[in-house]
């Protein structure tokens, strides 16, 4: 093992179809120059669905998801139909696909994983995951 | 007591390790105010979680009544009645601004 170089974590992977993955990317270009947000609904960890949701957040630079809409999927919607939030989605339009000091400050959602799309690389378009816990940083791998 | 209402709380995921995994509780108060506090009691640490130190609400959680957000209402002071259902929820947030 050598030292320096920090360890490269291979076994995280969170599996997103690829259909999922389009819809998260169409909804981030839809969106743009605005930061778009969603949640992915999962069952078992397994992604299900994907809910795209109102950026209540003002600019460009930030987003919030409406609670109002949360409240109805955390408790309502995604328990009938025995899913539960598995990941939570947004965009940067203009920065790379890490997360940003605001990012970890506010990831209150320990087990969910935090994907963000950038379009800071206007041809192509780059969705990563991410574990955000005690402020710590995680990069999982997506997989389909 | 005749004149503490029984309250229905709603736990999101990230807080239910504070309730056992209970997604949803019982806890009695006539205001908002008097469940968070009861909450606490019944389960230490949560109650940091949502409010500051001045008792407010945390800026990045939401606390709804009967589907209704308390920021538009009284906030801590909303008041409550038997079968009132409240629904507590951290923010979804952030963004590319540092």
């Amino acid at each position: 093992m050598s030292l320096g170089a920090p360890e490269v974590q291979t076994a995280d992977e969170f599996r997103l179809p690829g259909e999922m993955r389009e819809a998260i990317v169409a909804h981030a270009l839809r969106e743009a120059p605005r930061e778009c947000c969603g949640i992915v609904a999962g069952r078992d960890g397994a992604p299900v669905q994907v809910y795209e949701t109102r950026n209540i957040a003002e600019g460009n630079r930030l987003y919030e998801i409406d609670p109002r809409q949360l409240i109805d999927l955390e408790f309502r919607l995604l328990p009938e139909q025995g899913s539960e939030i598995v990941a939570i989605y947004h965009s940067h339009p203009e920065s790379p696909a890490y997360p940003s000091l605001t990012d970890v400050e506010l990831a209150f959602w320990p087990d969910a994983i935090y994907l963000i799309c950038s379009l800071a690389d206007g041809q192509r378009p780059d969705l990563r995951g991410f574990r955000i816990r005690d402020s710590l940083v995680h990069e999982v791998t997506l997989t389909q | 007591m005749a004149d503490e209402a029984g309250i229905t709380v709603l736990i999101p995921t990230p807080l239910r390790r504070f309730t056992d995994g209970d997604a949803k509780v019982t806890m009695a108060g006539a205001s908002v105010g008097e469940v968070l506090d009861s909450l606490e009691r019944a389960y230490p640490g949560i109650g940091e979680r949502l409010r500051d130190d001045s008792g407010q609400i945390r800026r990045f959680v939401n606390v709804f009544v009967n589907g209704q957000n308390v920021r538009d209402r009284d906030g801590v002071d909303t008041s409550l009645s038997e079968g009132d259902e409240v629904g507590i929820i951290p923010a979804m947030a952030g963004g590319s601004r540092v």
